[in-house]
């Protein structure tokens, strides 16, 4: 049997090193997850294969792919930021793996740029990938490399808010049940691969005013037009993420 | 002069409109295995859960390690196993605890952690897959890995088969000789019995009982026998020298206490003989650690 020696030598890690690990750990729980990956990989790349080789929607006469190419990213966005960590967390709440976590010395500022982290890394691989796909299927991107970060990084924070209020305050079945739920309807009504012009007068307000409408057509108007920084998008998310992060530091419930 | 591990004084922490721990008052010494003994909704879990800083007192006041129990500082310093859980159910079991060692300065070795616990062939498997008393064990390695000067261990040998149980136990002597305080509670009295230095008993939120395990059960000893039930006992304590009693608890289980000398035992066989009384298990044994828990707390299940 091995020896231990067990004389108290208590001490943190430094914070860079707690970070970085659970980071890792993050990265890892997510890429291990099959029902993650289905919604952030496998969807999005089957959505822009399927609806931009087929006459399924129509595109007012544009290039398919890039129409499709902006919308599967901010669908990618979303699923990451907002539905695999709302679900992520909610269940990590519930098996008192954040309570546990509390009594490390990871502080919970830590863990939360550590939660950040684990998703702009996983959304760096799926832009990859999913720009990889349009490139090979004929999608000429144009505008501002900048403007392009500046909504993502805007989107990653509006739906991070969303998700762990969410994931904060209900139970972690409902949790499940809503990010679900919310992932299908702002699919078919975020403009991301049905255009929001298709929708009735009355409730495109309303839609626009959505953070994925506010993604999807920033990026669209960026991507594909070669637009400037769309103001108006930007000040939609940039609403979004600041009203979602005070709610959920206001009411988030670690156990 | 160093401060005990923990200080607890008159403490009181409600939920809702009940009184969970109402005036607590105790201290685990450093360096010292204390037991905290008590019933189902003693306030166990309570107590322990405001020292490890994850729910706040509503009256009194309690030290750890001579600090607030919020103070993010102890968060390296103590070691912290809860009742269940605390594992993400997926992740492998060797790879929760490298994680739980890469969060300290000076870790003990995940891998001889994992030996030393029996755990090292389910090093590779998910936590959720893992028996009860395997995540037990996982979940004691987390409380240790981070060379703690104090930990606390919420029913650490609960669900546990009797191998484990005394790994569990030699892991907790093995803190004890190298200077950790350990501050446990538990169900088990022998398990209090034997490891600890101090113990505290608690009911309904208060302290009933505390001292060294030999204080509590007393020098004294006692002669038990088994009969039939509703033996008139008058007779007999007229017989037996004064300061003796005599009691039936529960019903056919006979205990007399006093002085327990040869004498004693030859007046209870003589009057056994006489009334006709066959016995069963007639024994002279110190009172054991549940016969005192018992007498505190009551028999009636809660």
């Amino acid at each position: 049997m091995t020896t231990l020696d067990l004389t108290p030598a208590p001490g943190a890690a430094p914070l860079h090193r707690m970070v970085a690990a659970q980071t890792g750990a993050e990265i890892q729980a997510m890429l291990r997850n099959g029902e993650q990956l289905l919604l952030t990989m496998i969807i999005p790349v089957l959505l822009l294969v399927g609806l931009s080789v087929t006459p399924i929607i129509d595109v007012d006469g544009g290039s398919r792919i890039d129409f499709m190419a902006p919308g599967v990213l901010a669908l990618a966005v979303m699923s990451t930021a907002f539905t695999g960590q709302a679900i992520a967390t909610g269940f990590e709440r519930r098996y008192g793996v954040l309570k546990r976590l509390g009594a490390t010395p990871l502080s919970r500022t830590g863990l939360m740029l550590a939660k950040t982290l684990a998703v702009i890394a996983v959304e760096v691989i799926q832009v990859t990938v999913i720009c990889g796909v349009a490139l090979a299927l004929g999608w000429h991107p144009a505008g501002s490399p900048l403007a392009v970060l500046l909504l993502v990084v805007l989107g990653t924070a509006a739906f991070s808010g969303l998700g762990l209020l969410m994931a904060g305050t209900l139970r972690a079945e409902a949790t499940l049940a809503a990010a679900n739920l919310v992932y299908l309807v702002l699919l078919a009504c975020g403009g991301i691969a049905f255009p929001l012009t298709r929708f009735p007068e009355s409730v495109r307000p309303v839609l626009e005013s959505l953070p994925i409408s506010a993604l999807s057509g920033g990026l669209r108007a960026v991507l594909s037009e070669g637009a400037g920084p769309p103001l108006a998008a930007l000040a939609v998310l940039a609403a979004w993420a600041a009203v979602s992060l005070f709610l959920t530091s206001r009411t988030f419930r670690w156990e | 002069m160093e401060s005990p591990a923990v200080e607890i004084v008159d403490l009181v922490k409600r939920y809702g409109g009940t009184t969970a721990i109402d005036g607590l008052t105790f201290n685990a010494a450093r360096g010292a295995v204390t037991a905290v003994l008590g019933p189902n909704g003693a306030g166990k879990t309570s107590t322990l859960e405001i020292c490890e800083g994850f729910r706040r007192a509503d009256g009194g006041e309690v030290k750890v390690l001579g600090l607030d129990p919020s103070r993010p500082e102890l968060r390296a310093r103590v070691g912290v196993m809860l009742q269940a859980g605390g594992v993400p159910p997926a992740t492998r079991c060797g790879q929760w605890l490298r994680l739980m060692a890469r969060f300290h300065a000076h870790p003990l070795d995940p891998a001889a952690l994992l030996d030393r616990l029996g755990l090292t062939e389910h090093a590779r498997t998910p936590y959720r897959r893992l028996s009860g008393g395997q995540q037990q064990r996982v979940s004691l390695a987390g409380a240790v890995i981070g060379r703690p000067e104090l930990v606390f261990l919420d029913e650490p040998t609960a669900g546990l088969d009797p191998q484990a149980r005394h790994a569990c136990w030699e892991l907790v002597r093995d803190l004890r000789a190298s200077g950790v305080s350990v501050v446990l509670t538990t169900h088990h009295m022998d398990e209090a019995e034997k490891l600890s230095d101090q113990i505290v008993i608690i009911d309904r939120g208060r302290v009933v009982a505390e001292g060294t395990p030999s204080s509590l059960t007393g020098a004294e000893r006692q002669l038990r026998f088994r009969a039939r039930p509703g033996l008139c006992l008058d007779e007999l304590l007229a017989a037996l020298p004064a300061g003796s009693s005599a009691k039936e608890s529960p019903a056919g289980h006979y205990i007399i206490e006093g002085q327990v000398a040869p004498g004693l035992l030859a007046t209870v066989t003589t009057w056994c003989a006489a009334e006709g009384v066959s016995t069963d298990d007639l024994s002279i044994e110190r009172r054991t650690l549940e016969d005192v828990f018992l007498e505190l707390t009551g028999r009636e299940l809660r």
